[in-house]
Formats: structure tokens, C-alpha cells, sequence
């Protein structure tokens, strides 16, 4: 009697045990994600600070090295003229990342399908990317002019090299079973293109993808500081000679900005478009 | 002579044969892989392939699926040669990795090879089952938007199974497709592919490492020998169907597991 009213009381307890656990490992999952915000956020500041009062405590001189509270002045005040040249810089970058990046996948395509394809120009592309960029650009907007066309060249052969790389190893990376089951299937070669290679190079052309959007940043500021008068690179260029440290760090910060984004958006991409990776 | 006069001149035995292999040997270089392999499938028939590792078990179904060529000898599949079978879809083949495409579903998986092959003139066989109905009978109802990586090996492999299918292939060649399963898994699929087996009517070969399995799947077991790749003994296992687990617990199963282990040992 005793023993049947025990495991009739001990139902609603373990199942009032089992929401605490969940209860406590929700509870545990939260803290754990604002740990993982909180204490980088911690650092930030902290470094921030101690910079702050460094400067006011040394006296450092404003053009030498402005305090943050300066640098978040600049960025306010000077809001209008660094998106004015904020533009410029994003629409090289952004249009040097896909055209880079087109020509990157489409010369995979062509290497993996021909191996004397492979053998004539990846000595050549190898080449190319040996050539450092700070030394290319100066030719190219000697061609090109200071206009927007030779940035866009500067970005795409700074995004190149990483996507012609991985895509070639992707497009290559099919298990051979699965070569095997389009032959017992009798697939033609493009059917095995579209539906077994492409897809299966995704992962590996958006670790290549991420490498380029932030070079191209990179590519775009080397492109105006070697000849352009808008954009983050020469507003970097004028702020450093005009010795209005401020607003150049405000503009560093305007162009990690424009990295961060185009990380980002890569990012949501891949997360989107690659859900078979775990 | 015609590929119909030679169907119906394999077809004059007691049984008509699915598959029929004539003096056949397979070399890779110097190597000889299999070495005048002869012999008749019939069809309809459970064949399970036993055989000491480096025998040729799994290159005897890559010769049948035109994976490899022959190199002397002759293959035939339903009167066909082995490329105008896989033209046809006759067969299908199930490896021991599920060689699902990780970026499509369940279903979606199922149905690629609706999708493959017609503009090298396969005409694709209808089969009386949707690719739906398929995952239904492999038991996968309910999962058929789910990632493989959201599957175990288990139900991975039954998707594979399921794909085999859908082209109502009237030859099914299996290579280990069960043999990185545990146990319980194992036992489980191996009662679903009988009962697939008895009711598509399908032809199998199935090649395996385990003795007990190729007993229990079996209707006839292939033995093959190594050194180079022959037919060692062809032994047909007498036991009543619908075979349940159990029966492997019975004298007349573990008789045939012994001879079996004894033929092997001598290989």
C-alpha cells in the first residue's frame, strides 16, 4: 500500500525535477552567451580607458595621439564628410570582390575540367600573386587612370588568388563513391558539375569568399592612396598630412567598418546557402 | 547473334538469369583481380558473396555494374551487356558509405537518379512507387526533409537503399552497405532488406564480411577465393522464410555458419 502511494508521489516529482534541470540548464545557457558577450566587452572598455587616461594623464599632444573621446567627436562632427567618402571606397570594393572573385571561379571551372588548362596558366596566376600590390597599383592607375576602373582591377587581383585556390581544391574534393554512383547513373559531365561538384565546392569557396572581403578593403585603400581624391584611402592620406589625427582615426575606423560589414554579409550568405555543414 | 538470341539462349536453364558471367577476369596492371569467374545468377534470387579479404568480392560487382571493364571473358545482365544494363537503369548499387549528397534531403536524395542520365539516352523506368513511398517502405516516413547529417548511419544507409530503388532496378548490387553499422542496427536492416526483397521481387547481390549475415540474407552463398579472385564453392542455405532473428540461434543455422567458417579457412 505504502509502496504504491510512494511511486504514485515520486511521478510528480521527477517530472518536477526534470523542468528544475531544464530550468537550471536554461538558465546555465544564458549565462554562458552573456559571459561570452560580456567579458570581450569588458576588455574593449577596459583598453579603451586606460588609453583615455593615458593621453589626458601624459598630456599627449591631439595630433599625435587623440583620446577616444576625440576620435567619437570626429566621427560625429565629421559624419557627412566621411560618408561622402565612404561610398567611393565601398562601391570598389564591393565591385573588385565579385569581379575578383567571378573570374577566380570561373578559371577553376576551367582548370579542373582541363588539366593542360591547369598546367599552361596557374604558373602564371601564381605569378601574379607574387607581384606585391603596393608595386602593381601605380601601374595600373598609369593605365587606368584615377578613376574607379583601376581600383576595381586592384581589389579583383587582391581577391583572386585565395578563391582560384580553394575553388579548384573544391571542386576537386568529391568522395570518389559519389563519382562512382554518377557513373552507374550515367550522368554526363555537366550533370556531375552541377549537381555534385558545384555544390559540394560551396564550403570551400566561402572560406575563400571571407579572405576576400576583408583584402578587398584592403585593396581598395591601396588603389587611393596611390592616386584618387575621395574615399577612405585619401582621406586617410589628407588627415595624416593636415595633422588632424582625429578625423584619421575616425576614417581607420570607417574602413574596418566597411570590412566588418562585407565580413558579415559573406557570413549570413554561407549560413543561408551552406546548411549541410554542421 | 542477337542480344535477344542470347537472352533467350541464357534463359533455356531451369530459371531465367539475371546475371551471367563467362570465363571473366579483371587485371589491374599485373594484378589479377578475378581469374575466369563463371557463373549464373538466377533470377529473383538472395545471393550473398563471402570470401577472404583481397578475393574480389567487391571488384566481382564493379565488373557487373560497369564500374571496371573485363578484361577477357564475358558479362552479360539480362542478355545485355554490363553498359547497356546500366543504360537501362537494370541495376543499382548500394555502397557501404550511404554516398548521400549532403546538401540534399532525405527525399530530394531519393530522387537523384530521376534526375541523372537522360541526355545519354537513359530512359528512366517508372517505378510503381514515389520516391515518397519509397522512404515509407525503408521505414523513414516523417523524415524526408531531413539532412543526412540529421540522420544516423542507420537511417542514412536506408536512404541509400531507397534511392537504389527508385528506378525499380530488377538487379540490386550491394557492397558491405551494412557492414560500419552496429549490431542491433544491422539486425534491423537486415530483416527490412528481406522483406524488400520478397516484396519488389528484386534481384540481390550482396557482398559481406560477416558469415552469420551472409547465412541469414542468403538464399545461396557465393564463396570466393583469393589469389587470384574464383568461385570456391557455391552453398545453398535451406531455411524456411520469413526468416526472424531467432533463427540464428537454431542447429541447422549454425551448421551452415560452420561449414561456412571451415570453407573459409581453407581459402
Amino acid at each position: 500500500m505504502t509502496m504504491v502511494e510512494k511511486a504514485d508521489l515520486a511521478e510528480p516529482n521527477e517530472s518536477e525535477l526534470a523542468a528544475k534541470i531544464d530550468a537550471e540548464q536554461v538558465r546555465m545557457e544564458r549565462r554562458r552567451k552573456i559571459e561570452a558577450f560580456l567579458i570581450p566587452m569588458t576588455t574593449v572598455v577596459s583598453l579603451l580607458l586606460i588609453w583615455q587616461f593615458g593621453v589626458r594623464f601624459f598630456e599627449v599632444p591631439m595630433y599625435i595621439a587623440p583620446a577616444p573621446s576625440d576620435v567619437g567627436a570626429a566621427l560625429i562632427k565629421q559624419f557627412p564628410l566621411l560618408l561622402t567618402n565612404f561610398w567611393p571606397t565601398f562601391y570598389e570594393s564591393v565591385l573588385g570582390f565579385f569581379v575578383g572573385n567571378l573570374a577566380a571561379v570561373c578559371i577553376a571551372v576551367a582548370f579542373v575540367h582541363n588539366k593542360t588548362v591547369q598546367k599552361a596558366f596557374f604558373p602564371i596566376a601564381v605569378f601574379i600573386n607574387t607581384i606585391p600590390i603596393l608595386a602593381v597599383a601605380p601601374i595600373l592607375i598609369l593605365i587606368l587612370g584615377p578613376g574607379l576602373s583601376a581600383k576595381i582591377v586592384i581589389v579583383s587581383l587582391i581577391c583572386f588568388f585565395p578563391t582560384l585556390v580553394n575553388m579548384v581544391r573544391g571542386l576537386q574534393a568529391v568522395s570518389p563513391q559519389a563519382l562512382e554512383l554518377a557513373r552507374i547513373l550515367s550522368a554526363t559531365k555537366s550533370e556531375i558539375f552541377w549537381k555534385i561538384r558545384l555544390p559540394s565546392s560551396l564550403p570551400f569557396l566561402f572560406s575563400a569568399l571571407k579572405i576576400a572581403a576583408t583584402t578587398s578593403v584592403i585593396g581598395a585603400i591601396v588603389g587611393e592612396w596611390v592616386g584618387a581624391d575621395v574615399g577612405l584611402g585619401a582621406l586617410i592620406l589628407d588627415s595624416s598630412f593636415n595633422f588632424r589625427a582625429a578625423l584619421l582615426y575616425a576614417t581607420v575606423f570607417m574602413s574596418s567598418g566597411l570590412s566588418v560589414i562585407l565580413f558579415a554579409s559573406v557570413t549570413i550568405a554561407e549560413r543561408l546557402i551552406v546548411r549541410w555543414h554542421t | 547473334m542477337s542480344v535477344n538470341e542470347t537472352a533467350q539462349t541464357q534463359a533455356t536453364g531451369f530459371s531465367p538469369v539475371a546475371a551471367s558471367l563467362k570465363n571473366a577476369s579483371v587485371r589491374f596492371g599485373s594484378f589479377t583481380a578475378i581469374e575466369n569467374l563463371s557463373l549464373d545468377i538466377e533470377e529473383g534470387a538472395f545471393y550473398t558473396i563471402l570470401g577472404p579479404s583481397g578475393c574480389g568480392k567487391s571488384t566481382m560487382l564493379r565488373l557487373v555494374s560497369d564500374l571496371i571493364p573485363a578484361a577477357s571473358g564475358d558479362v552479360r545482365i539480362f542478355g545485355k551487356t554490363t553498359e547497356e544494363a546500366r543504360i537501362a537503369r537494370e541495376f543499382a548499387f548500394v555502397f557501404q558509405d550511404s554516398t548521400l549528397l549532403p546538401w540534399r534531403t532525405a527525399l530530394a536524395n531519393v530522387e537523384l537518379p530521376l534526375e541523372m542520365g537522360r541526355k545519354r539516352g537513359v530512359k528512366i523506368p517508372l517505378s510503381d512507387k514515389s520516391p515518397m513511398e519509397l522512404l515509407e517502405l525503408v521505414g523513414l516516413k516523417g523524415r524526408e526533409n531531413a539532412l543526412p547529417h540529421e540522420l544516423s548511419g542507420g537511417m542514412r544507409q536506408r536512404v541509400a537503399i531507397a534511392r537504389a530503388l527508385v528506378c525499380k532496378p530488377k538487379l540490386l548490387l550491394m557492397d558491405e552497405p551494412f557492414g560500419a553499422l552496429d549490431e542491433m542496427t544491422r539486425d534491423h536492416l537486415n530483416l527490412q532488406l528481406l522483406q524488400i526483397w520478397k516484396e519488389t521481387g528484386v534481384t540481390i547481390l550482396f557482398v559481406t564480411h560477416s558469415i552469420p549475415e551472409a547465412v541469414f540474407l542468403g538464399q545461396k552463398v557465393l564463396m570466393l577465393q583469393a589469389h587470384p579472385g574464383r568461385l570456391k564453392e557455391i552453398v545453398d542455405i535451406d531455411l524456411p522464410h520469413p526468416r526472424q532473428i531467432k533463427l540464428r540461434d537454431t542447429a541447422p543455422f549454425t551448421r551452415y555458419t560452420a561449414h561456412l567458417r571451415e570453407l573459409l579457412e581453407t581459402c
